[in-house]
């Protein structure tokens, strides 16, 4: 339990736990994204995010440590990581998505699902197969430091995720409502029939999709690993259910309800551990999603979910 | 086939074979140290050789060469069903039946382990068959369910010293009760929102069993639980044994999956069976032809963890010890893996996926590393390729898309 905390204190503690919950709320909103995309476009939980997401935070600690004892400096290491991982979770995501679900497309949605999880548990042990059972730690060195503002101490590690998150979702933005392809993307995601009758090549939008989708999983991996220290080939599945609700809690299918599901999640998490229980701070995403799909089933953004795909 | 499928085909093998390099080879061959290739590359020519030559079998076996030696075959494994077909049914399950019951008497004591292993989860599947099989609801936190059994009795047995058998039904009732809590507000929802928030529940009840310290002990778990006991009446006073044995808890777990397996084969052909499958087929339908689709789909969510309480309490009994680490999603994925692959809504499906998913794995005991791995492959595999299962279910009825 806290102690009893002076006036000031409680200020700060609550300056800290909103910092943080920001950094964490940002990561969760770039995983949120892919469900929610992928969601808006086949109608699927696609149960194998959470494992692109951990298969993104193997990604950063194999670049990284390899580029950091080959001696490049730390931001480089980074950059170049970020990069290399996100296209190599782009391709895995692409390769399931060609290799299982796009021969289910017109199956029922029960076995589709099924086949989601079963991938789901497949690249999980993959990971753990490759890379082992126990946590790989992130090399130590690549932020360190901090500032203070007003009591709440922010370190440089947690401007950078902050800054990188806010790069993605800018950039995500503009790729979806500014350019063609987006366009196309929306246009998919609205009617599937009527967009490849315009032209669209659905399946191809469909990739495109899932590996976006995937790319931002990765960059949040990567991100949950430097600022845990390690991961782990488990990790990702109870970020996954976060992330999930997260996309549930801002409308799913809804991009900018995505990334502000994302930050109340991510934020509810925080004040939650701090201020009632940190041992039951997985508990309250759960509840949440419960909650939000028993009595606000469209979500804060979410328009209204048609229910004859039963 | 004709010369250019079978030139796009192996084509798009080539490009499935690269993915497959850019993808493992980094996994594996990018260390702190350097580069180096041995390793991946080794990994990878096994798959590509391995699905060449299945590629190329199954290219051949399309073109017809394979005829000579399948022919004969197809009309033995039909003539061998014919004469199987002959023999009663109710004569195969007195010889399955009898089998199981001299099993202990002619094995070891490490085949009575794996035994009470396959059928603690044959009740398991079977309770989650009724669920996810019959009424098509899927349930990812369906072991929450065993885990509630099991620590009725845990608690029972340690603080009261209840008998095992008095247990049984207040396991049983108190998981129902679980399901009917869990299953309320969730059950309304659509069919794959259905499974995530089944898969939080799953994660909150094992959450607070670790972390209820003053009730469970939290991760250390619950020690001292009594097996069954047996009781009967001598010279004017109730004499009892504890059935503590391997064989004799092989017994216990043997009547209980058969109650098990007749239940669900007495409620697969009863009206709340056909209501299931009809809320299954087509909820909106249903609810028109006059089934209250709610109440059926929590009295399936709840028939189902009933019998998964079943187990739960059989599996504190058999281990006397029990702790949160054995009612972890991977656990709700092994049970959902064996309906999947024996077949959805088959109780033989049930079983012989049981067996495979438990019992093979002994077999193979140098690759316990790679079962979950496999399973996760298998069960996404299935789905493309034998939806129904190993053993499908027999449909009950004549459908309108069948008779045209």
């Amino acid at each position: 339990m806290a102690p009893a905390f002076h006036k000031a204190q409680h200020v700060e503690v609550f300056l800290q736990q909103l910092v943080n919950g920001i950094t964490l709320g940002g990561v969760y909103a770039l995983v949120a994204l892919g469900y929610t995309m992928v969601y808006g476009i086949i109608q699927l939980i696609n149960f194998a995010h959470g494992e692109i997401f951990a298969a993104g935070g193997y990604m950063g600690v194999i670049l990284i440590s390899w580029m950091v004892a080959q001696g490049y400096p730390p931001f480089v290491c980074l950059g170049v990581a970020l990069v290399l991982a996100m296209g190599y979770c782009a391709l895995l995501a692409m390769a399931v998505e060609k290799l299982v679900y796009k021969p289910l497309r017109s199956s029922s949605r029960l076995s589709v699902l099924l086949s989601a999880l079963g991938m789901s548990i497949f690249l999980q042990n993959g990971l753990m197969l490759t890379q082992g059972v126990y946590d790989r730690a992130y090399p130590g060195e690549m932020v360190q430091g901090g500032f203070e503002i007003g009591g709440a101490v922010v370190s440089y590690m947690q401007v950078v995720i902050v800054g990188i998150t806010v790069a993605l979702l800018v950039g995500l933005n503009a790729l979806v409502f500014k350019t063609r392809v987006g366009k196309a993307m929306r246009a998919t995601a609205q009617d599937k029939t009527m967009s490849a009758l315009v032209g669209i090549n659905a399946s191809r939008i469909i990739s495109l999709t899932f590996a976006i989708g995937a790319a931002l999983a990765c960059a949040a991996g990567i991100m949950v690993g430097m600022y845990y220290g390690s991961v782990r080939y488990d990790m990702g599945f109870v970020l996954g259910v976060k992330a999930f609700s997260a996309a549930v809690l801002g409308g799913i299918g809804n991009i900018t309800g995505a990334m502000l599901g994302g930050l109340i999640i991510g934020m509810i998490e925080v004040f939650a551990a701090g201020y009632i229980s940190s041992e039951y701070k997985d508990v309250f995403a759960f509840i949440i999603l419960i909650g939000v799909l028993y009595f606000m089933p469209t979500g804060i953004m979410g328009e209204n979910v048609d229910d004859t795909r039963v | 086939m004709t010369i250019p499928a079978s030139r796009k085909l192996w084509l798009g093998f080539a490009v499935a074979m690269l993915w497959l390099y850019v993808l493992l080879w980094p996994l594996l061959g990018i260390k702190p140290e350097g580069l180096e290739f041995a390793a991946s590359t080794a990994i990878w020519a096994k798959v590509a050789v391995v699905s060449a030559i299945l590629l190329a079998l199954w290219q051949l076996k399309g073109r017809g060469v394979f005829d000579f030696a399948s022919r004969p075959a197809q009309a033995l494994s039909q003539a061998l069903g014919k004469a199987t077909g002959r023999v009663a049914t109710w004569i195969w399950l007195v010889l399955v039946f009898a089998g199981a019951v001299v099993f202990p008497l002619v094995t070891e004591r490490y085949a009575h382990d794996v035994a009470i292993s396959v059928l603690v989860y044959i009740c398991l599947g079977l309770g989650l068959n009724v669920v996810v099989g019959m009424a098509g609801l899927l349930d990812l936190g369906y072991i929450a369910f065993y885990g509630v059994g099991a620590y009725t009795y845990a608690l029972l047995s340690v603080h009261f010293g209840l008998s095992f058998w008095l247990c049984l039904p207040i396991a049983g009732a108190f998981s129902a009760c679980a399901g009917c809590i869990i299953g309320y507000p969730t059950l309304r929802m659509r069919g794959d929102y259905l499974a995530i928030v089944t898969l939080g529940f799953g994660e909150i009840v094992r959450i607070v069993l670790n972390n209820w310290m003053s009730l469970t002990h939290g991760p250390n778990g619950i020690l001292g639980i009594k097996p069954p006991g047996a009781y009967w009446w001598q010279d004017g006073h109730i004499e009892h044994i504890w059935l503590g044995s391997l064989e004799q808890f092989y017994y216990v777990i043997l009547g209980l999956a058969v109650c098990t397996i007749v239940a669900v084969h007495r409620l697969n052909h009863s009206r709340i069976g056909r209501a299931f499958e009809a809320v299954r087929e087509d909820q909106t339908a249903a609810e028109l032809m006059g089934v209250n689709t709610l109440g059926i789909k929590l009295l399936a969510y709840s028939l189902g963890a009933i019998f998964g309480g079943l187990a739960g309490a059989f599996f504190a009994a058999r281990m006397r010890f029990v702790s949160p680490e054995s009612f972890t999603f991977i656990e709700s994925a092994m049970v959902l893996a064996m309906v999947v692959l024996g077949g959805m809504g088959s109780i033989p499906g049930v079983i012989l996926g049981a067996l495979a998913l438990i019992a093979l794995p002994e077999i193979f005991r140098g690759f316990e590393l790679y079962r979950m791995f496999v399973f996760g492959g298998v069960m996404a595999m299935m789905m493309l390729f034998r939806p129904k299962g190993l053993w499908p279910a027999k449909r009950m009825g004549v459908r309108s898309e069948e008779r045209d």
